[in-house]
């Protein structure tokens, strides 16, 4: 099943993942990462298809994709 | 299971002092996944510029030289007429390239220098705190233009894109955005031809980037994305103007 892993101490939670997601599939989290960001998660895990689009948009190059 | 996307190897796997939602960071990675597919990285030598895009020589994983503002195409035709092997882009922003070097990026252009410019247009001076730039738009208030740009004063934001492309000496110049995925996209392939003029030393090439500056143009990450498909678009008219070779 296609997968994204997220590096939460790379992410600065401006949130162009969560537009990128055709499916809607990343939101931000509500914790506080090390920068003091409110860092993406992956809501749904599951109908991820591995496009790559969220990766793609990332301007911090913190979103591995694996399919 | 396999892995689709990682960190291309010509970018250093560190954390970059962009702000939150600057398209710096992306604009990184699409010239260094060019580089990584032209398999130049052990010859590139990149000129960084005054600004934020200045911290280039720890972003990349290549050989820079720091240039003084806006000097950063003189610098580059002096490496690439010493080192004539090499692979020499420069990496600037709106400040330095349209404003204190204009007389630099027009002259190299016109003598047809074999590099490659990436010019990230984020409408202000980013790193010097929000002043106002010849790319600023009409009416955008910025910490020298409090009641926001004045066309009768100040004149109309100047499309370099354009501007270059009537030059004789200019190969191949474009400009992109990466506020979608669609424009991204499309601005990996640009990236990629420019960089297909040097490496088979058909001639100067120029990739206009937009980008967003959420901190200066006092807006989320979002907000200033939106405006990048929206506002700067609109006057900055996305599209290849030139292409000598239509690599």
């Amino acid at each position: 099943m296609p997968r994204i892993l997220i590096e939460e101490t790379r992410c600065k939670g401006c949130g162009l993942c969560t537009i990128a997601c055709p499916r809607n599939l990343i939101i931000l989290s509500e914790r506080i990462n090390n920068q003091g960001y409110t860092p993406a998660q992956f809501a749904n895990d599951e109908k991820c298809s591995g496009c790559a689009l969220c990766a793609e948009m990332c301007p911090d190059v913190a979103i591995e994709v694996y399919r | 299971m396999p892995q689709i996307f990682k960190r291309p190897t010509s970018l250093k796997d560190v954390q970059t002092h962009f702000c939150s939602g600057c398209h710096h960071g992306t604009i990184h990675r699409l010239v260094a996944e060019a580089m990584d597919e032209f398999g130049v990285q052990g010859r590139a030598i990149g000129i960084a510029s005054v600004g934020c895009s200045v911290f280039l020589y720890s972003y990349f994983d290549i050989d820079v030289v720091e240039a003084p503002h806006g000097r950063a195409p003189a610098v580059a035709t002096g490496v690439k007429r010493a080192r004539p092997g090499s692979f020499v882009f420069t990496y600037q922003g709106d400040g330095d390239l349209a404003a204190i070097g204009t007389s630099e990026i027009i002259h190299a252009a016109n003598r047809g220098e074999d590099i490659t410019v990436i010019f990230v247009n984020n409408t202000t001076y980013g790193m010097t705190g929000g002043q106002m730039a010849p790319t600023t738009m009409v009416g955008q208030r910025t910490s020298t233009s409090p009641y926001g740009r004045m066309k009768e004063k100040d004149g109309a934001p100047l499309r370099m894109a354009e501007l270059l492309a009537q030059l004789e000496g200019v190969s191949f110049s474009a400009r992109v955005a990466v506020n979608s995925p669609r424009n991204l996209m499309d601005a990996k392939k640009q990236i990629k031809t420019a960089f297909r003029y040097q490496v088979e030393g058909k001639g100067f090439s120029f990739i206009e980037a937009l980008s967003a500056c959420p901190t200066n143009w006092g807006m989320k990450p979002l907000q200033a994305n939106e405006r990048v498909g929206t506002e700067l678009c609109d006057y900055f008219r996305l599209g290849v103007y030139k292409n000598i070779m239509e690599l």
